[in-house]
């Protein structure tokens, strides 16, 4: 850590489970926002459902932290789908479930490794929620975001971020909100949104490691 | 169709109200007593509107006799909770399978057929063949 080593940082368990507590701060901070997005085209529960869902993660990483980062994020994911109760449950459920078992035994990963292993994450959450790039989810900042990484984390960030603010202009054409068809145009999606929000947080995680 | 256990039943809504209530018309509509178990899992534990792995997995797990339990959903959260269930592969019952059907057609087809001895791919189908009973 903190060593300047640059592309050739490797990430420990202790990292992601930093990352994931810095996520259940933000979430907890945002919350009323990402609900009254949600209010606008969803049913107005997506912030006190993450708030719920990534709290009890943080309480199950701090009681039974996991020896490999790929443990930490299957654990995460699993807890996730326990607890949170709606749609996003189970979609960043998968998200971490997958990218952790993508991670595999390792005891410490770099980012173009993390950055395959989302790819994998990002997948799965596509084949679940039947969705794609553009149909106003989550999955126009998770795309975009595990690309970017493969440059940097501050690229990640910026993608998820830019992904986010460009489902403002479309139709919604999953979930709740795609029952409102043109009428979810000009409202961000509040999935989108938390998800520029996970990438942020991971980006600073690595910005207090020394890494890009 | 022989004497071994019947298929078990779940019905997942966001509704704990609505899954008791399909749970509650299918069993009548079934011919009352004598029925294959049927469990509700609707809502979240402190009784709001969502979908809880938690009480879908103890539904799961008690009407489990060992020959399969199909798990039909409403929408959402609940298809989606219950997939990545299915995903995770050592949590619900082995031979738990999610049943595309409409919830109260198939509620009531599912539990018709599991009664009479039917097995979980007659079960299933049954359920999803309500798919195809028009109304207009």
């Amino acid at each position: 850590m903190g060593m300047g080593l640059g592309m050739d940082e490797t990430f420990d368990a202790g990292f992601f489970v930093r990352w994931l507590e810095a996520a259940a701060s933000a979430v907890d901070r945002e919350a009323g926002r990402l609900t009254e997005l949600d209010s606008a085209i969803g049913d107005a529960d997506h912030g006190a459902n993450l708030k719920r869902g990534f709290a009890a993660v943080a309480e199950l990483l701090a009681e039974e932290p996991p020896a490999t980062p790929g443990a930490v994020l299957v654990s995460a994911g699993r807890q996730l789908i326990s607890t949170v109760g709606g749609a996003s449950g189970p979609l960043y459920g998968t998200l971490l479930r997958r990218t952790g078992k993508a991670l595999g035994e390792d005891r410490r990963v770099g980012r173009e490794r993390l950055a395959e292993a989302f790819a994998v994450g990002v997948a799965a959450v596509s084949q679940l929620g039947g969705a794609q790039v553009g149909d106003k989810t989550m999955l126009d900042a998770l795309t975009p975001a595990a690309e970017a990484l493969r440059t940097s984390f501050g690229a990640a960030r910026t993608a998820a971020e830019e992904g986010a603010l460009a489902t403002v202009p479309l139709q919604a054409r999953k979930g709740r909100a795609s029952y409102l068809g043109e009428r979810s145009i000009g409202h961000q999606d509040p999935g989108a949104t938390s998800s520029a929000l996970l990438f942020a947080e991971l980006a600073e995680t690595a910005r207090a490691e020394g890494a890009a | 169709m022989s004497g071994a256990a019947p298929v078990g039943i779940v019905l997942v809504s966001h509704s704990a109200e609505v899954a008791a209530s399909v749970a509650e018309l299918a069993v009548g509509l079934a011919g009352g007593g004598g029925t294959a178990p049927i469990l509700p899992a609707g809502g979240l534990p402190d009784g709001g509107l969502g979908t809880s792995a938690e009480l879908i997995l103890a539904a799961a797990e008690a009407v489990d006799g060992g020959a399969g339990v199909a798990l039909l959903v409403d929408l959402g959260s609940a298809v989606l909770t219950v997939k990545a269930l299915l995903a995770e592969g050592d949590e619900l019952p082995e031979g738990a399978r999610l049943v595309d059907a409409p919830f109260v057609e198939g509620a009531v087809a599912a539990l018709v057929t599991a009664s009479a001895g039917g097995d979980l791919d007659a079960v299933a189908a049954a359920a999803s063949e309500a798919y195809a009973y028009r109304k207009e």
